[in-house]
């Protein structure tokens, strides 16, 4: 009865700090200052069309860069936990019914290549590289799920991770010796803006965490399918 | 934007709710995805203006006044990446520990318990 009673107060004290979200805090007539910064400055200067991608990828790129390290550690921990009982119980799964493997058929190629369009285009539209390796990871989820026996190849996932990680850093060191700082992405040429072919090195950082997070995902997939 | 932020309080709200109440560990890391949607909700509602459209340029949308605050959405996508991982790495704890004691009730765990 005393724990019930401490639940309802903490929650009672929470809805209390959060009322003035809804009550004090004005809604923003204007951009903050430094979001004005962004977005006027943001198109010429970068040349990305998205400027929330301008943000994530350069003006906050060693955010990202964070990010990065931090679902590359919560994969390792996963895989580090999951990481025995790869040979046993094989045969106690079930086939898929066959709707769902001709569903598959039908559909891997098109997800796959909707996850590599949105992560090519996260500096044009809604999108990018985290969306696209999300997308991607989907798809091969749909596919473990039709042949719940397949075999997925562990170490070109590592070496698809490992790499595409050394690059984004080495674009970034690039950044830093040819261009104005760490992940500054205008060493390449900016091109015309609203092209695929634009924002300096933008898209190039964002089809490798793409392909990072989308290798991420598949791993953290196939250690949890391994180990049930 | 108020009822986005209303909603993002409740479901605040109600996850943590879920999570002090809930019994059972799945239920314990559905009640986190749920307080975790909600502060994306907040964070979103904090960056919208009224009657403004996407941050991304083009031939119709030209300057800084016909555009929302960029920051918060780029904040949010960082939260919902790092939000994934933790939501991936509890549900692998909670594999290990079915695997120790063929229970998912927290009530069996006492080791931490005072």
């Amino acid at each position: 009865m005393v724990k019930q009673l401490f639940i309802i107060i903490t929650l009672v004290f929470l809805v209390i700090m959060l009322l003035p979200l809804m009550t004090e805090v004005k809604p923003f007539e204007d951009l903050s200052l430094v979001s004005q910064k962004y977005v006027n400055a943001g198109p010429d200067e970068l040349g990305s069309q998205n400027l929330v991608t301008a943000v994530v990828v350069t003006y906050r790129g060693l955010d990202t860069l964070g990010e990065v390290a931090v679902l590359f550690i919560a994969t390792a921990g996963i895989g580090f936990f999951l990481r025995k009982k790869a040979v046993e119980e094989k045969d106690m799964k079930s086939k898929a019914s066959v709707l769902v493997r001709t569903g598959t058929a039908l559909l891997l190629p098109l997800i796959l290549l909707l996850g590599v369009y949105i992560f090519l285009h996260g500096h044009l539209t809604p999108g990018g590289g985290f969306q696209g390796g999300v997308v991607i990871a989907s798809g091969i989820l749909l596919l473990m799920l039709a042949q719940s026996d397949i075999k997925i190849n562990i170490s070109l996932l590592y070496w698809i991770e490992s790499l595409s990680g050394a690059f984004y850093v080495i674009i970034g060191i690039l950044g830093l010796a040819l261009a104005g700082g760490f992940l500054d992405n205008r060493f390449l040429p900016l091109g015309d803006f609203g092209r695929l072919f634009s924002a300096g090195a933008i898209p190039i950082i964002y089809s490798l965490i793409g392909l990072k997070v989308g290798a991420e995902l598949v791993g953290i997939l196939n250690n949890m399918q391994r180990s049930q | 934007m108020l009822i986005i932020t209303v909603l993002g309080i409740i479901l605040v709200v109600l996850g943590l709710w879920g999570m002090l109440t809930q019994k059972n560990i799945i239920k314990i890391i559905i009640g986190f995805s749920i307080m975790d949607t909600g502060t994306h909700l907040l964070i979103v509602s904090i960056g919208y203006i009224k009657d403004r459209t996407a941050p991304i340029m083009d031939k119709a949308v030209g300057n800084a006044s016909q555009v929302i605050d960029p920051v918060p959405s780029a904040l949010v996508l960082t939260a919902i990446v790092i939000g994934l991982a933790v939501t991936a790495l509890m549900l692998t704890y909670a594999i290990k520990l079915f695997e120790i004691r063929k229970s998912l009730d927290i009530n069996d765990f006492k080791e931490l318990k005072w």
